[in-house]
């Protein structure tokens, strides 16, 4: 409750400085800062809190960071990480620790995402194994996409491929993220070596890619997050870029969002009116120039239009550092994933309370 | 035909002040027990780098106990090498912290703040991270990098780079505020701090000979006063700042200092060992010092045998009299008790 109330305060003199405090804000930056900037001012701040202490471990059972964070349908949290080993967790709705699902895999080297699809079938996104893995619900391997290359001689591991040349329908180069549509079809973001988003139907069929690395339209530089709306429509996180990509179902083109800063983690929530979440986060290299101006999570509409945001960059509770995946299945109640604070954070949204009233 | 009797001069003074040095500073008498630290069947020490005792007596010991690398598509991952244990004030073993943490990968220190936090320095993560008496993470500094990539040049070292990041750090102090003070290290040559929330406030420092500079500051401490004491072990000197960082003062003739302490209680005192390099078993004593640099006295030499140290990387003296030494090159920690009233011999 102290620490509601704290956000509370904060929030509404936040809200009443309003215009003033982001026109003085904006003078005195430096060039990089200006550039991580969001174009995005004057977005209203969404009041919220961050369950304390939320995910229980175990002894000797360590996050390492924050890479993935995915709920299923009924509130179990799983969490991909990366510790001295890539491990996936998983914990009850209470953040009490159930189980490690595939240790020793051979597609965890380097996790970067985790998924649940409407079957509360668990996904997982390895961009050190160039591996897609699909767990089903019991935690048993049901579908692998990609493949870890083979073992590569010594004078390979001293010279290593920057990237494979030609991205084959069934190899990714370092994928990111992964999202369906209400059909099953399966759509990758193929990701820091490759510059484009796959379709594949949901046995694994290669239907449809779509980009190439650039900065025009329907171009990405480094897609790093990925989600579908209810129609099927794909919006890609285009980080590099500093924009979301919308596209088709069948991956045509279709819009450009590029108020919110760099894209490093979006998600779209469920229900009859689905919201857009977007992290514009603190870079993890702990630049402290930049801490200022990212690390908060804007709220938006599916056309694009801004509702607000919340967070600013930093370690404390309820700050956050480098949100590499968020959860937002319930659109009030986010998870959040860290790199460069070893934890998940259960935030609560309390968009429509006025700002001092009780919680 | 000059030259042996002017070498032979030479060596005569070298000697004599050799000998009216020793004989300046006192010996301190003192004694270490054969076997202090027991552990389990099937768990080993390596290099012991980092030593640490808690308000409770408990003993913390980070040790280097080697790494493993995982190759994935394109880049290389490592993974292991380091661990964290706890004993009891007599030395007996009670736990591993941290088995598996993202971030232990070669062993540089562990220090023990005011609230009995567990902080853990690691020169191959480039990572300080703090665990609260649980064992539990609670906020870490810098990250490690993700990958690591054949034939990469770190194009700053020794450049005195600013910034929340380090370069194979050596060590980390506080203040009396809780402020931080991070040792960065072998690869950088720079002071951070940052205040109790981990926010990067300022750093000072390059690589250099001059007050202010370093080669390698290598261990670090603070005084009750929140002067910050650094070990800057290439120039063979301790570096005394204030606490904005403005140089002091600095203490010299106590060998190359690569492990620095500050006890607690009213009356601090500083230590400084003047290890042994690895490849070498010369020098290695350890000095007593008051804060301005006075000597007290000094113990010990380089060796294989009780009592004798071999390369010791950090040392803890919240209390004065009873130091606790790591030392590399004989896998040990050894629990060293000072009779600093009785006389030698």
């Amino acid at each position: 409750m102290m620490k509601s109330h704290r956000y509370c305060i904060i929030a509404a003199l936040l809200s009443a400085a309003g215009f003033a405090q982001t026109t003085a804000l904006s003078e005195g930056l430096t060039p990089a800062q200006r550039n991580a900037r969001a174009k995005a001012q004057n977005v209203p701040e969404i009041r919220y809190d961050s369950v304390p202490n939320f995910l229980k471990f175990p002894a000797n059972i360590y996050m390492g960071e924050g890479i993935g964070v995915a709920t299923d349908s009924k509130g179990r949290v799983f969490v991909y990480t990366r510790s001295q080993r890539t491990q996936l967790f998983e914990f009850d709705r209470n953040g009490n620790f159930l189980r490690e699902i595939g240790e020793g895999l051979y597609g965890f080297v380097f996790a970067h995402a985790v998924r649940v699809d409407r079957h509360d079938n668990i996904w997982a996104v390895d961009e050190g194994s160039n591996m897609v893995i699909k767990f089903s619900p019991d935690g048993r391997v049901a579908m692998v996409l990609g493949r870890r290359p083979e073992p590569i001689d010594l004078t390979g591991m001293l010279s290593p491929p920057s990237s494979i040349a030609h991205p084959g329908p069934y190899t990714f180069d370092r994928p990111t993220d992964v999202a369906w549509d209400a059909a099953g079809n399966i759509f990758v973001s193929d990701g820091y070596g490759n510059s484009r988003v796959v379709k594949y139907d949901k046995n694994g069929r290669f239907i449809a890619e779509a980009g190439s690395k650039g900065s025009g339209k329907g171009q990405l530089n480094l897609p790093h997050t990925i989600a579908a709306d209810a129609q099927g429509n794909v919006y890609v996180g285009d980080r590099s870029n500093k924009r979301i990509e919308v596209f088709d179902n069948d991956l045509t083109f279709k819009a450009i969002y590029d108020q919110t800063g760099a894209p490093w983690a979006i998600c779209i929530s469920e229900g009859p009116h689905q919201y857009l979440y977007s992290s514009n986060s603190y870079p993890d290299n702990n630049n402290s120039e930049l801490s200022g101006v990212t690390g908060e999570i804007y709220k938006m509409e599916l056309d694009g239009t801004v509702l607000g945001k919340f967070g600013t960059a930093g370690k404390q509770l309820g700050q956050f550092s480098t949100v590499h995946e968020i959860d937002c299945r319930d659109a009030n109640e986010i998870m959040t994933a860290e790199i460069t604070a070893w934890r998940v954070q259960k935030i609560r949204l309390h968009p429509s309370a006025k700002p001092g009233g009780p919680q | 035909m000059k030259r042996p009797i002017v070498n032979g001069l030479l060596s005569g003074m070298l000697l004599l002040a050799a000998a009216s040095l020793g004989a300046q500073v006192p010996e301190i008498s003192y004694d270490s027990p054969r076997t202090f630290l027991r552990l389990p069947a099937h768990i080993y020490l390596g290099e012991a780098a980092g030593v640490a005792a808690a308000s409770n007596g408990n003993i913390f010991v980070y040790t280097r106990t080697g790494e493993v690398a995982t190759m994935g598509g394109s880049r290389t991952f490592t993974h292991g090498g380091s661990r964290l244990f706890e004993f009891d004030a007599t030395g007996k073993y009670l736990r591993e912290i941290g088995h598996g943490v993202y971030g232990f990968l070669f062993a540089q220190a562990v220090k023990i703040d005011a609230r009995d936090n567990m902080w853990i320095v690691d020169r191959g993560s480039n990572m300080v991270i703090e665990f609260n008496p649980a064992g539990r993470v609670l906020m870490m500094l810098g990250r490690k990098p993700e990958s690591v990539e054949v034939g990469a040049r770190r194009a700053t070292k020794g450049a005195g780079v600013p910034g929340d990041n380090f370069n194979q750090p050596t060590d980390v102090a506080w203040d009396a505020a809780g402020n931080i003070f991070v040792a960065d290290g072998y690869g950088n040559a720079r002071i951070a701090k940052f205040d109790k929330h981990g926010k990067f406030l300022k750093s000072w420092g390059s690589k250099g000979t001059e007050e202010g500079q370093f080669e390698i500051p290598h261990s670090l401490a603070v005084d009750a006063q929140g002067n910050v004491y650094v070990a800057d072990l290439g120039n063979r000197r301790i570096q005394v700042f204030d606490n904005s960082g403005a140089f002091k003062r600095q203490i010299s003739g106590v060998g190359a200092p690569r492990a620095i302490c500050i006890s607690g209680g009213p009356h601090q005192f500083l230590y400084s060992s003047n290890s042994n390099p690895p490849d070498s078993l010369d020098n290695g004593e350890i000095y007593k010092m008051e804060l301005d640099g006075t000597v007290a006295g000094k113990f010990g030499r380089a060796g294989k045998l009780i009592k004798e140290f071999g390369t010791v990387n950090q040392i803890a003296c919240r209390n004065p009299d009873v130091l606790y030494v790591a030392e590399l090159t004989n896998w040990r920690v050894q629990k060293i008790t000072l009779h600093p009233t009785r006389a030698p011999n």
